[in-house]
């Protein structure tokens, strides 16, 4: 199981800042969470960043996930 | 619409054209002369994107009708260097990295141009307000400050 | 280790200042901008715009336009296609051309193609509108209130709370810790509110296009933007065209800054070459581009920071106010996610909200919602610093953010370098340079995501030997130059040797804008990938000639080389060698990368600067102004510094000069570079940059973005500056002369 904490508004959705999830991989990661937390797909639906191990992903489903990674969900990056 | 037959010389060369009666010499030079090396940034003389030198003078020439240009000299960005040998504001503009975009750039070469012309040994504030008309949005206008100032010396130096 | 991170290494090209390789056209006025292209046939375009700031459209004429001798299509948006697009595309189009209502003063709602310019804005004068005015709100403040004119109804997401106006579209929430049980362990708690205005990203370039649709689906678009790709799928998908039919080629670009990351007006111009069957050229006058394109969020911010009397911050909380323009989309979470970033805090809690008004659709501009939340909190930590009697550097030190650091918005910092600019900025000899009367040295950090994303790079191995590199991001601020010497870095060449062109949309894989600080960063890491792919064929080759496996060659300086003594005696044979014989080994040698790049590394700033404020009239002058930044590593430091002081000179602008300004009407009443006044050379000192270089560990030579940190800390450096001189602490941007002297005058 993988701990992925959540941001505020998703946190209220899902009903705790932070949830667990089998996932070994972003795309898995992302499949669980819509599967196990249906309340946040509208907000996977538009689209989020994710922080593992500190470093920022957005797309690649097949970036690798440990058990102890630090996974962190954060609104999609935009930039100038 | 009737247009306006004027001849003048551009770069040293003369040069003839037809226009409307409220074309700017802004939109001669670009839209019937091929010449865009002048660019409007504004239309309306505030970002001196446009400017040439009118008999000596530095104008937007936005602000310039077409048919002003009548029996008088105008010199533009696409007469600065000669041949293939740069102006050495333009190869010190290139050396010190005095732009980004480049879009204000023929504008601002034209400009300081001039100022050397008119004083060869400008302090720092007179190059800043001189070229205050002149809007560049990338640069925060250091390296382009020192390449005029930098171009000045060589040429005391050179003279 | 993977080779694509960070090696320490020794380089020949990179870190040095070489001539860059579109100065010259650039110099000498041949550069091609998005006004400067023309077709044969071509027509010009126009655009008719709403006078009003919120108006229901209730009918439009254009049978007298239409009539007129030249004029070869007129349009409104009765005739774009009605598809189901997602709500974001739908906005797009419907801010290009209005539908049923204007929602912003200078909103589109018709459009003209004619033989020429003047024809084209006669034929404007000639088309009649109905409108019905309707009420209409452009503070972000009265825009959240329940009894505010409503923009879109139904457009909230599910993380809105209950009671706010429908204008409210968003809502986001960072943080950890308690901030209540943090703000009781404090000495000194300061809570605040600032106001920043709406600044336009001011590029000189206006925005312009030439747009040629054929009969058979098939069209060509040169334009300026700030990504190519992007403009091509986005006209594609709202006029139900098919992505690979329309080639888009970028023009040189004559600044963006966020602002040429969006559609304005390509789809018009589409439009009317589809109506017309001709070229069509758009080019926007600069009123056009202040009224309809880009400004960027107006701000209402509420900050709350504790502190002990030796410096620590206890706790610290925020809500940020950000307004979007007419259609949902503001940054506010970023503002919530930037604002508290530099710092290590055992409790914070941020809150963003995003508010619709009757204004231009917002655009990103330089690190979208990082300055004003910068502004806000670092205001409130220079206020704590100066009635606790503290040093600001040294309290921003005690509480910095570093490797470890769990940051604000949630993730833990991997190596970074906020303490590194911290700790230049204490050894720089400005700051302990004298000051004068009226005369106050201020200081400010910063912080900003920089991305990676979609890249594409082509490297191609010419039968001469030369290179040619293709890249899709257009060049903003030097990228071809970077990109040219990242690949000969890599292939161990002199750098003339390496031509970097930008591909057009038919030429090469797809790119994503250049914004998000990302070209250095992603399109770098592509570059060097696509030379080592090279270079991986070009050792193939050379094996294939002497007859040895390819795992016994190696790459040295630009020439493959047998690898040990057991791989044979040969002498090294260079790329020119190997190209010679490509037709006999196998065919065209290019190597070539597409990837989707993560994992840049994020970014920080600190900036000092020394202002003096004339009393009399409330005038500001930038006395010194200095910049510390991270760069990771330098490709072209020249580029790199022309970052630094150009992001400081665009914040120094947004404090004290930049706003929009609206009549009763909601009407903006300052369209033009000498009403809305941005820095001019005069208005500055020289702005010098400090780089710093802590290597980002996911880039094989180190690189991070640098192209948007730099306009975080400058509000708040200035503001801090100010109250430090003039004893007067104003929470409203821009300090405008009227604005500081009768803060001064008031005591």
């Amino acid at each position: 199981m993988v701990a992925v904490r959540l941001w505020g508004s998703l946190a209220d959705l899902a009903g705790a800042p932070e949830v667990e999830v089998e996932a070994a991989t972003l795309g898995g990661l992302l499949t669980a969470l819509e599967r196990d937390y249906p309340a946040l797909k509208p907000q996977l639906d538009r689209g989020i960043s994710v922080s593992i191990d500190g470093r920022i992903y957005n797309d690649g489903w097949s970036t690798p996930i440990a058990e102890d990674s630090e996974v962190v969900l954060l609104n999609r990056l935009t930039g100038g | 619409m009737s247009r306006i037959h004027v001849t003048t010389t551009i770069n040293g060369e003369e040069t003839d054209f037809l226009c409307e009666p409220q074309q700017t010499l802004l939109d001669v030079l670009r839209d019937d002369l091929d010449m865009t090396g002048s660019k409007e940034g504004c239309g309306s003389g505030d970002c001196g994107a446009c400017s040439v030198i009118l008999d000596g003078r530095l104008v937007c020439s936005c602000l310039v009708l077409a048919p002003e240009a009548e029996g008088r000299s105008v010199e533009t960005i696409e007469g600065m260097a000669e041949g293939d040998k740069l102006h050495p504001l333009q190869q010190k503009f290139l050396e010190m990295a005095a732009l980004q975009c480049g879009v204000c750039t023929p504008g601002i070469l034209v400009a300081a141009k001039n100022l050397l012309e008119r004083n060869p040994d400008p302090t720092e504030e007179e190059v800043r307000y001189w070229l205050a008309g002149n809007l560049c949005r990338c640069t925060g206008y250091d390296k382009i400050i020192r390449a005029v100032m930098e171009t000045a010396a060589d040429l005391r130096g050179a003279a | 280790m993977p080779k694509d991170e960070y090696q320490s290494r020794a380089f020949n090209i990179v870190g040095t200042r070489p001539i860059r390789p579109d100065g010259i056209d650039k110099v000498t006025g041949k550069a091609r901008y998005g006004a400067d292209m023309t077709a044969p046939g071509m027509l010009w375009g126009a655009i008719l715009r709403s006078p009003h700031a919120h108006a229901r459209i209730k009918s439009i004429d254009t049978s007298e336009a239409e009539a007129m001798k030249g004029v070869k299509a007129v349009i409104t948006r009765a005739d774009f296609p009605k598809l189901d697009l997602d709500p974001g595309m739908a906005d797009i189009l419907d801010n290009s051309m209005a539908g049923e209502k204007a929602l912003y003063d200078g909103h589109a709602v018709a459009a003209v193609a004619a033989s020429s310019k003047s024809l084209a804005y006669a034929a404007l004068d000639a088309i009649k509108v109905e409108y019905e005015v309707l009420p209409h709100v452009v503070d972000v403040d009265l825009a959240m209130k329940p009894d505010a004119p409503v923009i879109h109804a139904a457009r909230q997401d599910e993380t809105v709370p209950e009671g706010l106006s429908e204008n409210v579209t968003s809502r986001s929430q960072y943080g950890h810790g308690d901030p209540e049980e943090g703000f009781k362990k404090a000495d000194l708690v300061i809570e605040r509110h600032f106001t920043t205005a709406a600044t336009h990203q001011g590029y000189i370039e206006p925005n312009a296009c030439l747009a040629q649709m054929g009969a058979d689906g098939q069209g060509d678009l040169f334009v300026c933007t700030q990504g190519h790709y992007m403009v091509r799928d986005t006209c594609a998908e709202i006029l139900g065209l098919e992505a690979g039919k329309l080639r888009v080629t970028a023009s040189e670009i004559g600044g963006g800054f966020g602002g040429k990351t969006h559609i304005w007006m390509e789809p018009v111009a589409l439009m009317l070459s589809m109506k017309s069957g001709k070229p069509v050229k758009l080019v926007l006058t600069r009123d056009e581009v202040f009224r309809a394109t880009g400004p960027t969020s107006s701000s209402s911010t509420d900050i709350k920071i504790g502190m002990t009397k030796d410096g620590k911050i206890t706790a610290a909380t925020g809500t940020f106010r950000l307004q979007s323009g007419a259609y949902p989309g503001a940054t506010a979470f970023l503002s919530a996610m930037c604002g508290f970033a530099p710092y290590d805090l055992e409790h914070v809690r941020t809150e963003g909200l995003e508010v619709m008004t009757n204004r231009p659709k917002a655009a990103a501009y330089r690190a979208p919602g990082s300055p004003m939340a910068a502004y806000a909190v670092e205001s409130v930590i220079d206020e704590l610093c100066q009635k606790l009697d503290l040093d600001p550097l040294e309290t921003r030190l005690k509480n910095a953010a570093r490797e470890g650091t769990k940051s604000a918005y949630g993730p833990t910092y991997p190596a970074i370098g906020l303490e590194a600019t911290l700790k230049a900025a204490q050894e720089h000899p400005h700051w302990t340079a004298p000051l004068g009367e009226n005369q106050g040295r201020g200081v400010a950090c910063g912080f900003w995501f920089n991305f990676g994303g979609n890249t594409s790079v082509n490297l191609m191995v010419n039968p001469d030997g030369t290179v040619s590199l293709s890249e899709g991001n257009p060049d903003i601020g030097g990228s071809r130059a970077s990109m040219s010497m990242m690949a000969a870095e890599e292939l161990g060449i002199p750098l003339d040797q390496v031509r970097c062109v930008i591909s057009d949309t038919g030429s090469l894989g797809l790119n994503d804008v250049t914004d998000g600080s990302r070209v250095t960063f992603a399109v770098g890491l592509a570059t060097i990938k696509a030379a080592r792919h090279a270079i991986e064929i070009m050792k193939t080759r050379a094996a294939m000639k002497w007859g040895i496996e390819p795992e016994a060659v190696d790459w040295v300086d630009g020439a493959a080389v047998p690898a040990g003594p057991n791989a044979g005696k040969f002498p090294p044979m260079s790329i020119k060698e190997i190209a010679a014989i490509a037709a006999n080994t196998g065919g065209p040698i290019a190597g070539h990368c597409e990837a989707n790049a993560e994992g840049a590394g994020v970014s920080f700033a600190t900036h000092m600067v020394d202002t003096e404020v004339d009393p009399e009239t409330g005038a500001v002058k930038v006395l010194r102004y200095t910049v510390f930044q991270d760069a990771g590593k330098a490709i072209h430091p020249d580029y790199v510094e022309g970052q630094f002081q150009g992001g400081a000179a665009q914040g120094i602008g947004w404090a004290l000069n930049e706003e929009y300004i609206h009549d009763e009407d909601g009407r903006l009443l300052n369209a033009g570079f000498l009403d809305y006044r941005i820095p001019v050379a005069s208005d500055l000192p020289m702005i010098e940059p400090v780089i710093l270089e802590i290597p980002n560990p996911g880039h094989p030579y180190g690189v991070r973005g640098v192209g948007e940190t730099s306009i975080v800390p400058p509000l708040a450096a200035i503001a801090n500056s100010v109250s430090r001189g003039a004893g007067v602490r104003l929470t409203s941007l821009p300090m405008s002369p009227p604005k500081i002297r009768a803060a001064v005058k008031a005591g």
